[in-house]
């Protein structure tokens, strides 16, 4: 007789696997990356290739000789982790950042919580912030390499757009002030195309194709994203509308200090984010108000990486007590 | 367009039989008929072996209210009552009949015309529906006159014909519509009678246009019926979803759809209530979806309830080697056939052969916490939180989590990025749940 198959139902399945979906978020990430190795060449390869393969291989290591246990570097994770923690580093970071990096966002935040799925921070973000706090200068040197795309002679500023309003509301101008002696800050330079700052934010043009590519393969929802994007707008709007000159507005909010990388590609990791809509929401509104806040009062001219690390803490709590709604209301009991 | 809103999934909807025309299925030597065909008291035989019976003859009485009685679906003698085992594998008490030629039951109208006009009162359509066996066949067949019985102090304000048949690979509501919409619109507007109500729906998936159109321009000498289009989403046809489409209205956690207003019965069921009522005649066959992308004869066929599965499998021509997977209705909800020498019943809907390729499992690889079983669930619930809740064994929390509202879908398990056996633990630690919610019932 025939051999049958015996298991119950559902009979078939999605085909997502946790492969695919790692495999998503690096194609989305790849017109970011294009962008960033048209602008910054051979670096913007090295760091790229330098961030994916030591993660990879962190994560073999440890698995393999400290934990003996069957590495997972099949599902991707690694490689999107170090992807995006290159991505989050200024383009003239040497070689052995990265890799520091690297080794602090596998080895430490992701790996000694249990791996994929367990841990409670944003591995890439840790890495990042990690190596922030450790090497400031590094970490804050905005100045652009040499490629055959920018003449190093006349790569005027490196500065972000934010820490050039920071200095400038430091010496006394305004707002406005700022934005007309730095041309490179129009709104459309930062939009298509614009050196300085991390080497993946170069282009919003780029992270939003991402964006409707990770939404489109339905491989995140956009209640996290949009949250952000609506709280930042809200209450930079209000503080702007009343005192243009201290305070800058929801456009330039939106578009610069890695708003769009962090809320696209950051605060909607999985394992780190809510899981209900709601939950999302909460956690979204969250991240856009420290984000704020950070930078309307912080010491740091940015702000996201670490209010996402702080939403990160919080999601635990969010989880518990924020669920989805129910079919139906309870009418009885039994 | 109209659907359900929290939750579904949209897996390929693979009608590859519907243009297989309703065909009868020879009838086979023997037919075998368990005493339990629905939800309830198993019959009660009325025959000895060594009875000679006609093809719709009564074989066994209703063992209570919520119960139906079997009739023959062959004509020939009763060789044997006793165990033989199901599809599942498990051995149920069964009537046994040698076929012998196929000889009806003289009070059944065989003629093809259509008798439009009911004129028996409420109560008289639910005898008549309850005398000739008539069950749901959405899937859980649940005796219909009960359903058509409210419990006092709740009452009807519209009844839903389902047709949205969301389940990929079916077609059997399908070809029933385009072939047989007059009857169905009748048996909707009979139902519509005996339960007093004044608005009747036709729900059908946007996948079926040709169904809708057909329908829609029947229900128009219908009063009160009206066709509703809905978007294709599973499981739209679950009774709680398709009331939410329906009427925008939700069934309570743990409550009836009745608590709704709203009573949901299947096509095939609205066409058995038809043939019932103005034709007299038992609900012994139905019709039944032989298919599956390895099946070469694909067909929808008119289906003795009682003939053994393999019988089906075997019409099916030749399939390709290895390991294959049986299915008694559609690939989500459908029911793993273990013992193809198992009947079928009255409301068997399909059979579904997939290959091993196909409906393979992937090892686990644990959650990465992605909610896509929260999106998914279309109960609200939280799919990832029970499974883990029900591996420790941590029934209360499970319960105050409203585990037991799973309706088995199977949307979480479908979505899974991780192949978590989701809905494996749930459907165990629902049933110990709802074991302890009945048995503290019964303390107060």
């Amino acid at each position: 007789m025939r051999k049958l198959i015996v298991s119950p139902s559902p009979h078939i399945h999605s085909k997502d696997s946790t492969r695919s979906l790692m495999a998503d978020v690096l194609i989305a990430l790849s017109p970011a990356m294009l962008v960033s190795v048209f602008f910054y060449g051979l670096q913007a390869i090295q760091m790229v290739l330098v961030g994916a393969v030591t993660c990879v291989a962190v994560e073999w290591l440890i698995q393999k000789y400290l934990q003996k246990v069957k590495p997972t570097i099949n599902d991707l994770s690694a490689a999107v982790t170090g992807v995006l923690l290159a991505l989050n580093l200024p383009p003239n970071s040497p070689w052995w950042l990265t890799i520091v990096g690297s080794i602090v966002a596998i080895g430490v935040a992701k790996l000694t919580f249990g791996g994929l799925g367990h841990n409670i921070f944003n591995p890439a973000l840790v890495g990042r912030v990690f190596l922030l706090i450790s090497f400031p200068v590094l970490m804050t040197d905005w100045s652009i390499p040499a490629s055959w795309f920018i003449n190093s002679t006349d790569a005027v500023t490196g500065a972000t757009p934010l820490a050039a309003i920071n200095e400038g509301l430091a010496s006394g101008l305004s707002v406005k002030d700022i934005l007309a002696q730095n041309p490179g800050l129009s709104y459309s330079n930062i939009l298509f195309a614009r050196a300085g700052g991390s080497v993946g934010e170069i282009s919003g043009l780029a992270l939003m194709l991402g964006f409707i590519y990770l939404l489109v393969r339905r491989v995140i929802r956009p209640h996290i994203t949009i949250s952000i994007w609506l709280t930042i707008a809200v209450v930079t709007g209000i503080f702007w509308l009343i005192n243009p000159d201290v305070y800058t507005g929801p456009v330039f909010n939106l578009l610069t200090g890695g708003v769009l990388l962090g809320s696209i590609f950051m605060a909607t990791d999985y394992v780190t984010s809510p899981m209900a809509a709601k939950g999302q929401i909460i956690y979204g509104i969250g991240i856009g108000l420290i984000t704020v806040m950070i930078r309307y009062w912080g010491s740091y001219p940015e702000g996201v990486s670490f209010a996402i690390l702080i939403m990160n803490a919080f999601t635990p709590l969010i989880n518990k007590y924020i669920h989805p709604t129910r079919f139906g209301k309870e009418v009885r009991n039994g | 367009m109209r659907t359900f809103k929290i939750g579904g999934v949209h897996p390929h909807d693979k009608k590859i039989a519907s243009d297989c025309p309703i065909e009868q299925f020879p009838i086979q030597s023997k037919a075998y008929l368990p005493l339990s065909q629905h939800i309830g008291a198993p019959a009660q035989a009325v025959v000895a072996v060594g009875d000679k019976v006609l093809v719709g003859q009564l074989i066994a009485q209703a063992g209570g209210f919520v119960s139906s009685p079997i009739h023959s679906s062959v004509s020939g003698t009763v060789s044997a009552i006793g165990p033989v085992k199901d599809f599942t594998g498990r051995a149920i008490p069964t009537i046994t009949i040698d076929v012998e030629g196929d000889e009806w039951d003289p009070s059944i109208d065989r003629s093809p015309d259509i008798v439009r006009e009911c004129a028996l009162e409420p109560k008289e359509i639910i005898a008549k529906i309850s005398a000739m066996g008539v069950v749901g066949l959405g899937g859980a067949s649940f005796p219909t006159h009960v359903k058509l019985s409210p419990p006092p102090g709740k009452k009807a304000e519209c009844l839903i014909i389902n047709g949205a048949e969301c389940e990929p690979y079916l077609t059997s509501d399908y070809r029933l519509l385009i072939e047989h919409p007059e009857e169905i619109v009748i048996g909707a507007t009979i139902m519509m009678k005996a339960l007093g109500v004044k608005r009747g729906y036709i729900a059908i998936e946007e996948n079926k246009p040709e169904a809708i159109a057909l329908l829609t321009k029947t229900a128009a000498s219908y009063e009160g019926v009206e066709v509703v289009k809905l978007r294709k989403k599973y499981p739209q046809g679950g009774e709680k979803q398709l009331i939410d489409a329906v009427t925008g209205r939700r069934v309570p956690s743990m409550g009836l759809p009745i608590d709704a207003g709203a009573v949901v019965q299947n096509v095939g069921t609205s066409f058995a209530v038809y043939e019932a009522v103005q034709k007299n005649k038992p609900l012994f066959e139905g019709v039944v979806t032989v298919t599956g992308d390895c099946v070469k004869n694909r067909g929808n066929w008119l289906l003795r309830a009682g003939t053994p599965y393999q019988a089906l499998l075997d019409s099916a021509g030749e399939l390709p080697v290895g390991a294959l997977k049986l299915i008694s209705g559609g690939p989500m909800m459908g029911r793993t056939i273990v013992n193809p020498e198992g009947p079928t019943v009255k409301s068997t809907s399909a059979l579904l052969v997939l290959t091993a390729e196909q409906t393979s499992r992937q090892k686990e690889t644990g959650c990465i916490r992605c909610g896509k079983c929260i999106d998914a669930c279309p109960m609200g619930l939280e799919p990832y939180l029970l499974n883990k809740l029900a591996r420790l064994g941590r029934y209360d929390e499970m319960e105050a989590l409203k585990i037991a509202d799973c309706i088995e879908c199977g949307c979480c398990l479908y979505s899974c990025p991780a192949y978590m056996p989701l809905l494996d633990n749930i459907r165990i630690a629902k049933a110990e749940v709802i074991k302890r919610i009945r048995a503290r019932a019964v303390q107060k």
